[in-house]
């Protein structure tokens, strides 16, 4: 539709050139920043960097140093059951609080008000909580302790085989609010002649929801899972607050390990192997997503 | 029409007030609402206890006597390794690498939204396809490359720095909230406006900023959060003495040496999260409306 304003004559540089002028910040972001940058790091992948970035090429060294890394390892395995659980539990919880608030409830502004209040925090707010929530000394362990179970253990933060789930908890508390808001714009944007049909025809209503409206949200279930999952890769301040990655290297994530690697270790090559393969993950990610999004049907 | 068991063709979904399905929702709904308001609940409480109290106490107990010395030594004498002068200066600093950065990524990005909806030329859409898909590489991947072009530019370690990384970073977010903004804003203003032959700087600040009020609230919503939340970019790319208050409250509640203070902690934990949420609550759907937008229209 705009299209026909900057067409007419040929294409020239000139033409339109305050627009050109006005775009250079976006240009430069887009074109420096995220492809040459990321384009930078990638090359220096491939070298033997430590200290100080230079380019003496060792192929693929670095990643197989990095496969081999129990640091590096135990980071993915993190991140493989962190981004399970999160994906899992906060598309089941949220989707079942937006189903629950979209029943022409009275008080609804008030329920999504203190569902969605953790997402305005931080991580490390968030990362601190609960640190602070799954204390053993002080917190639910010692608590139920105090009701008389004395037997009851539950210590996340300090045993290395379920630390990561003490952080999914975190993160649960604070990011859920966020993916019930959004499906609850999705199940808004449902004609209501969707549930008088249903309503006609003697549908009950959860049959209605797992059958007409889940397909029908398809479109916010995508963007969503798109937007957690970007999130999740990046999950990175709440570890360093809630556990530093402790006990031991038992929570580490690939994050971590790259700042780590570049700013604490000086070794920079792992740091940007690393990063590379955060970017592969994204990229598995994203890219049939944009394909379906920007490729196919164009809109706007 | 078989077996209808509500009353009225076309009501909205109509139910009695309490009904056994009521019931189940509300309960649900409230137990939810609970659980989500336990940690303020406690982080509240806890900074109100004195030591000896948190040490008998469990963590949901209300204060017996309520003490906002936790709070005032959370602000003015909490250390964080090396410096004994509180929260007090990542706070100051917060404000000062938040208030430039919202103000110029919000310009920049509205500019450049308007440049997209309202003067395409060639190559920018597929410069905003960059910019769009760019949004979702990891920040891991371009933060060392960020910090040899602020040492080149030599504003490495300055607020300065940190407020162009959230400039640069904001920009995908927001050029996408104007973008689609301006393109719905009525044509013909703008072709009334160019047969007047207003050119492209006149009609941006005469019609479309006073236009886009209600997206620059929602984007100042969207950016002041974003930012006072950050931590990465904050630990990277500034000096110790700059520190935003996200990185200095860690430093101060994950410190390993001395005696561990818990109530000066969560003190500390609720004034850096303050800020965050005053706004959350004061401007209510219009938060939503910031995270829906950026993440629906995507």
């Amino acid at each position: 539709m705009a299209k026909s304003r900057a067409s007419g004559r040929p294409f020239r540089l000139f033409r339109n050139i305050n627009a050109k002028l006005a775009a250079i910040p976006m240009i430069l972001t887009a074109m420096v920043v995220f492809v040459g940058f990321s384009a930078w790091t990638i090359t220096y992948s491939f070298t033997r960097s430590r200290l100080l970035p230079k380019l003496d090429f060792v192929g693929l060294g670095q990643y197989e140093r990095l496969w081999a890394s129990d640091k590096w390892l135990i980071s993915i395995q993190n991140l493989v059951i962190f981004g399970i659980c999160m994906l899992v539990l906060s598309f089941v919880i949220g989707f079942l609080l937006a189903c629950l608030l979209d029943q022409k409830i009275r008080f609804e502004g008030v329920f999504r008000t203190i569902l969605l209040y953790p997402f305005a925090l931080s991580f490390v707010v968030t990362g601190l909580v609960w640190q602070w929530i799954l204390n053993p000394d002080f917190g639910i362990q010692s608590i139920i302790r105090g009701m008389g179970w004395q037997s009851f253990t539950f210590d996340p933060l300090n045993d290395g085989r379920i630390v990561i789930f003490g952080v999914v908890i975190a993160a649960l508390w604070q990011g859920t609010g966020f993916v019930m808001v959004l499906m609850l714009a999705g199940l808004r944007g449902i004609d209501d002649e969707i549930w008088k049909a249903s309503r006609v025809d003697g549908v009950p209503a959860w049959k209605t929801y797992l059958f007409v409206v889940v397909p029908m949200l398809r479109p916010v279930f995508v963007t969503t899972l798109v937007i957690v999952t970007a999130g999740i890769v990046k999950v990175y301040d709440l570890v360093v607050a809630q556990t530093g990655g402790g006990p031991g290297i038992a929570s580490e994530v690939p994050a971590k390990y790259v700042y780590d690697q570049m700013f604490l270790n000086q070794n920079l090559g792992q740091g940007f192997a690393a990063s590379t393969m955060m970017l592969l993950t994204v990229a598995i990610i994203i890219i049939p997503w944009a394909y379906l999004e920007f490729g196919g049907r164009r809109r706007g | 029409m078989a077996d209808i068991t509500f009353e009225g063709p076309y009501g909205r979904r109509p139910r009695s007030r309490i009904s056994a399905q009521n019931i189940v929702i509300y309960s649900v709904l409230t137990l939810v609402a609970i659980y989500y308001l336990i940690p303020l609940y406690v982080m509240v409480v806890t900074s109100l206890k004195g030591l000896p109290e948190i040490r008998m106490g469990n963590i949901f107990s209300p204060p017996i006597e309520a003490t906002f010395e936790p709070w005032a030594r959370a602000w003015s004498s909490a250390c964080t390794g090396l410096n004994c002068d509180g929260l007090q200066r990542g706070f100051w600093n917060s404000v000062r690498i938040t208030v430039p950065s919202v103000v110029f990524s919000i310009l920049i990005a509205s500019i450049n939204g308007y440049a997209l909806a309202n003067w395409r030329f060639k190559g920018s859409e597929v410069f905003f396809a960059v910019l769009m898909i760019g949004a979702f590489i990891p920040y891991q991947v371009m933060i060392y490359p960020m910090v040899i072009l602020l040492r080149e530019l030599g504003i490495y370690g300055t607020l300065t720095g940190l407020v162009l990384v959230h400039t640069i970073f904001g920009m995908p977010i927001l050029t996408l909230l104007f973008r689609n903004y301006f393109t719905t804003l009525p044509e013909e203003l703008f072709k009334a406006a160019r047969v007047d032959g207003t050119g492209f700087w006149g009609i941006y600040f005469r019609i479309m900023l006073p236009l886009s009020v209600p997206m620059l609230v929602v984007a100042v919503i969207l950016q002041a959060t974003n930012i006072w939340n950050d931590f990465l970019f904050g630990v990277v790319f500034t000096r110790p003495e700059y520190y935003p208050m996200t990185v200095q409250l860690n430093n101060i509640v994950n410190t390993t040496t001395g005696v561990r203070e818990y109530n000066v902690n969560m003190a500390a934990t609720i004034l850096t999260g303050l800020v965050p949420l005053l706004i959350y609550f004061v401007s209510g759907r219009l938060f939503v409306r910031g995270i829906a937008a950026g993440a629906v229209k995507g």
